[in-house]
């Protein structure tokens, strides 16, 4: 069901504003969603204002340098600082993204950053992704084939390998689903973006031989139908992909097959 | 912290707070669109009674027919017409929308744009035509 408020537990109050630097020649001001399980308190928002002139240029580059230097409390997951492992996925002034490949300077006035939206928290900027990886699980995101294996690999034409492109470069930092208003309300039981993206990379691929059986696990009220077309996924994904289409050809081929 | 993740259902473990969501959510024009959908969904249910209202009067006779007529030319009674017209031409508009959407087309986000600054200048355009006729004809 819609919840439009936060749960008591969640509310956020306003946090420590951390001295700016002296004199510095870029100022910058963060504010940034903290909560942590061992104080027994609500979240927080805390404020952070640093100088550009000694930091790199993304949002990844200020965080680090904020948990370097001012407060290393700050919690936040990241690896690859490239835009290709997803660790880094958070909500940056109002948008879900990458924190690595999201520049400060695209950002006018303070930067807000939060979570992901609508996500359990486990510390600060890290959200508990358990419940999207089971459901990313349940749609078994690998090839099933039922033909016996050919001497060599599967083979797949160019065109048919074309058929997945934009779905095969998705690095899973589920931007997609946490900005998704359905998922919001409904995320217990509707896959979401990236998980329905997912199921389509693998009844697109020629190769598989589930497509039937892949279908019929999506055929429900809540796992395929709760897309709404609301195209929150589509505006907000970092890689440039389209989770909507996807989400849309799965269902024209709900379709066909009738 | 992996003990936690994998102890504890996800939801309700460790008294977890929720990451805000709708209140830090940046708007835009397809989410708008897709909020209005509904209302104005919502609204059209609700302007059903007013045409029932309207056919009972019509089979009452005159006298039932005087005051419907009444209470529609009030200001309240022009701006809920206003409102229902409304709510008619961009819940049409976008479900034409939601039909093109449903064939696979118009899903990239330049038509996506498009699409949505179409639908609202076509509510409001049929509706002022809408208004026009009726005050004109």
């Amino acid at each position: 069901m819609a919840e439009f408020t936060l749960p008591k537990n969640s509310k956020i109050r306003t946090g420590t504003t951390h001295p700016a630097p002296p004199s510095p020649k870029k100022p910058k001001t963060f504010k940034i969603y903290r909560w942590s399980p061992d104080d027994g308190q609500t979240p927080r928002v805390d404020t952070y204002t640093i100088d550009l002139a000694n930091c790199g240029p993304m949002i990844l580059d200020a965080l680090l340098h904020i948990k370097n230097d001012i407060d290393q409390t700050l919690t936040l997951r990241r690896s690859c600082r490239e835009g290709i492992c997803g660790s880094c996925a958070m909500n940056i002034d109002g948008m879900n993204t990458l924190a690595c490949t999201k520049a400060i300077e695209e950002i006018d006035g303070d930067v807000k950053v939060n979570p992901l939206p609508h996500m359990p928290v486990v510390k600060d900027l890290v959200p508990d992704l358990t419940h999207t990886y089971a459901q990313l699980a349940s749609i078994e995101p690998w090839m099933k084939t039922q033909s016996p294996p050919p001497s060599r690999e599967r083979l797949q034409s160019p065109e048919e390998r074309a058929k997945l492109d934009g779905l095969y470069e998705c690095i899973l930092c589920f931007c997609c689903s946490t900005s998704c208003p359905s998922y919001w309300w409904s995320g217990d039981r509707y896959l979401g973006p990236a998980v329905l993206l997912q199921a389509y990379r693998w009844i697109a691929d020629s190769r598989d031989e589930a497509k039937g059986e892949r279908l019929d696990n999506l055929e429900d009220p809540f796992r395929l139908y709760r897309c709404h077309t609301i195209m929150n996924c589509t505006t907000t994904c970092p890689k440039g992909l389209n989770p909507a289409k996807a989400i849309a050809e799965i269902k024209k081929l709900m379709v066909v097959r009738r | 912290m992996a003990t936690h993740n994998t102890s504890s259902p996800p939801i309700a473990g460790a008294n977890r707070p929720l990451s805000p969501h709708l209140q830090i959510y940046r708007w835009h024009l397809s989410m708008v669109i897709s909020v209005l959908h509904r209302a104005t969904g919502i609204a059209l249910a609700g302007g059903l009674l007013l045409f029932t209202w309207w056919i009972l009067a019509l089979a009452s006779g005159p006298e039932a027919y005087g005051s419907l007529r009444g209470f529609l030319n009030s200001p309240l009674g022009l701006l809920l017409l206003l409102g229902w017209t409304w709510s008619l031409f961009l819940h049409l508009a976008n479900g034409i929308r939601h039909l093109v959407w449903d064939t696979g087309a118009a899903l990239d986000l330049p038509s996506v744009k498009t699409g949505g600054v179409i639908v609202i200048a076509a509510s409001i355009l049929l509706t002022a035509a809408a208004w026009a006729a009726a005050f004109v004809l």
